[in-house]
């Protein structure tokens, strides 16, 4: 994975010298060369921890073409919402030498998730795309994935190219099941599309009926990843969806059966011309089903 | 009326207390670190307590609608073991600065050993150093000795009164704290220390000043509600409203206030923050029913 590292903390300087008032930016440069310069790391951990008192918790404004930039040092990296606290952490995470070597590196980052509290963690998730040894945080993005907190699990899972990146299919199909769980939005999770698979898709079905069963809501982005996968049992599923008058269900029926070349999907889509062409035309998407559906909540 | 209950442990409590807790108006709590009902043997199992009162605890209580605190510390009972001791010091520096500590506690004496003597001492110079408040735990036996040697340690040490806040006080100590200008904590316990009946008449007799109550609830028999049980039963004895307000809300906001990371906005404005940051998305504020909530954090 090509990083450029340099044009980054460049960039977040910016970024932070944008949320906060001169003195406070430049406050936080000289800690922030401090702790870089100190071989002893308590000056680096108790910078990490005190950030937040230094240049408080504004949102940061990411503007578009700022963005893209960004994105050209790391595919996937977006910072958009952050609060400036959390963009100060990751710049310090960025400056980590990897010169240490790896095994002091990776302890160096360890011990800090491992006295993390909850902004903490989200700032040590946060930067996953960005860590050196970055095959090395395999198992610590699927802790991030138990927790039960849902601004951590945001942090690993929701516009975060790491997990697309680095996980193995079975992590992966555990952070999109626990997503929907814990009603986090599917359609932030960074490369959803690319990474469905039969086995995501199974589990899915699965976990719908479940809910069926209990008599409980099923969110329609369920099926954002089930429709290249449909054949005979899962368009049982679809055909379920279809019953009754709830919109967000017959358009991610809709979607699904546009993602398949099953027949009875086909079929679908020719008993609805106009939903149908929605989709084909993209005025109906898996993100706007998303975005709609995140604000039912 | 709004209540701060400034002592509490609410790793030992369940989700009915943090329910009714809400629903009788209490918007913070503080948890000071404490043992645990028998000693802990590895600094491994101090961190990950630790950990969970600037983590876990205080996202629990967030879903709640209750803003969590904590303090920070080696207890007395703890300090005997002096191998292990040594190594929980060196992990406190790697606390103290987190969100939402708003002190060094609750630190003192047990039994008023050598052990305990020095990492009191060790540990209010820490709080000198990160400018943070001290909540002291005075022992059960041999009270008023041990309450008087806390207050004369600290002044030893140059320590701002103003800044310290003396916990577990009764009729014998309350005069000498007030006195030396310390923050006054009562622990109401039911049927133990100092019940809410007594509470009202110590009120009656030395006003509010400095004064403030808490539960002290934890994995004992105790009562999570008993700041808002008292603040009912001085407003039914005639105790001033301003009275009860600074016992059970103010005095505690302006003492762990001090910290710099405790202010009235962290719950006036939780609303739109936890929306953002917590609850987003989540299904606990559609209709305000927040119990539903429990639904999707506590359980697998």
């Amino acid at each position: 994975m090509e990083i450029n590292r340099d044009e980054l903390k460049a960039q977040f300087s910016i970024l932070i010298g944008q949320s906060v008032d001169e003195k406070v930016l430049s406050g936080f440069e000289v800690k922030l060369k401090e702790a870089v310069e100190t071989p002893a790391k308590l000056k680096f951990n108790l910078l990490f921890s005190s950030i937040p008192r230094q240049v408080g918790r504004n949102t940061v404004h990411v503007p578009a073409e700022q963005l893209s930039v960004l994105q050209d040092c790391r595919k996937g990296f977006d910072p958009s919402g952050w609060t400036v606290d959390r963009l100060c952490r990751v710049q310090l995470l960025l400056h980590l030498d990897p010169a240490i070597g790896k095994e002091e590196y990776l302890a160096r980052v360890e011990e800090l998730f491992s006295v993390a509290e909850v902004n903490e963690q989200v700032a040590l998730y946060s930067a996953l795309p960005l860590y050196h040894f970055p095959e090395e945080f395999r198992f610590r993005t699927t802790e991030g994935i138990r927790t039960n907190m849902t601004s951590v699990f945001d942090a690993v899972a929701l516009n975060n190219p790491y997990p697309f990146d680095y996980l193995e299919e079975a992590a992966w199909n555990q952070m999109v099941l626990k997503a929907l769980f814990m009603q986090r939005p599917v359609y932030r999770i960074y490369g959803i599309d690319q990474r469905a698979n039969q086995a995501l898709a199974r589990i899915l079905s699965d976990y719908a009926h479940e809910r069926w069963a209990a008599g409980r809501a099923v969110s329609p982005e369920l099926w954002r990843c089930v429709g290249p996968f449909i054949d005979e049992k899962l368009f049982e599923d679809i055909n379920r969806l279809l019953k009754g008058n709830d919109p967000f269900k017959e358009e991610a029926a809709v979607l699904a059966c546009y993602d398949s070349d099953f027949a009875g999907a086909k079929q679908v889509l020719a008993d609805r011309p106009r939903l149908a062409e929605m989709a084909r035309s993209g005025e109906l998407n898996w993100n706007a089903l998303g975005k709609d559906y995140e604000k039912e909540l | 009326m709004k209540f701060i209950d400034p002592h509490v442990h609410m790793v030992s409590r369940t989700t009915d207390d943090y329910e009714a807790m809400q629903k009788a108006g209490v918007v913070a709590v503080i948890e000071p670190a404490f043992w645990l009902g028998q000693p802990r043997t590895a600094a491994g199992s101090f961190k990950d307590y630790y950990s969970s009162l600037v983590g876990w605890e205080r996202f629990r209580a967030s879903q709640f609608g209750i803003k969590h605190y904590c303090t920070i510390g080696l207890n007395s009972k703890e300090a005997n073991n002096e191998p292990l001791a040594e190594q929980v010091m060196d992990l406190l520096p790697l606390y103290i600065f987190k969100e939402g500590v708003v002190g060094i506690g609750e630190i003192g004496y047990d039994d008023q050993t050598a052990a305990e003597d020095k990492y009191f001492r060790a540990q209010i110079e820490l709080a000198r150093e990160a400018g943070l408040p001290i909540q002291i735990h005075t022992p059960h036996r041999d009270k008023k000795k041990g309450t008087i040697r806390s207050m004369d340690v600290c002044e030893e040490h140059g320590v701002d009164p103003s800044t310290v806040i003396v916990d577990h006080n009764n009729e014998e100590t309350v005069e000498e704290v007030l006195n030396r200008g310390y923050w006054t904590a009562f622990t109401i316990y039911p049927n133990t220390k100092m019940g809410n009946e007594r509470m009202v008449e110590i009120v009656r007799q030395y006003g509010a000043e400095r004064i403030m109550i808490n539960s002290a609830a934890d994995w004992g028999v105790s009562d999570p509600l008993s700041v808002p049980k008292t603040a009912a039963l001085m407003l039914e004895r005639g105790i001033p409203q301003e009275q009860v307000e600074l016992v059970c809300y103010k005095n505690a906001l302006e003492a762990f206030g001090q910290s710099g990371q405790m202010k009235e906005e962290d719950w006036a404005d939780a609303e739109g923050v936890d929306q953002t940051q917590l609850f987003h998305g989540n299904s606990v504020l559609r209709g305000g029913q927040q119990a539903k909530t429990g639904d999707n954090i506590i359980k697998n």
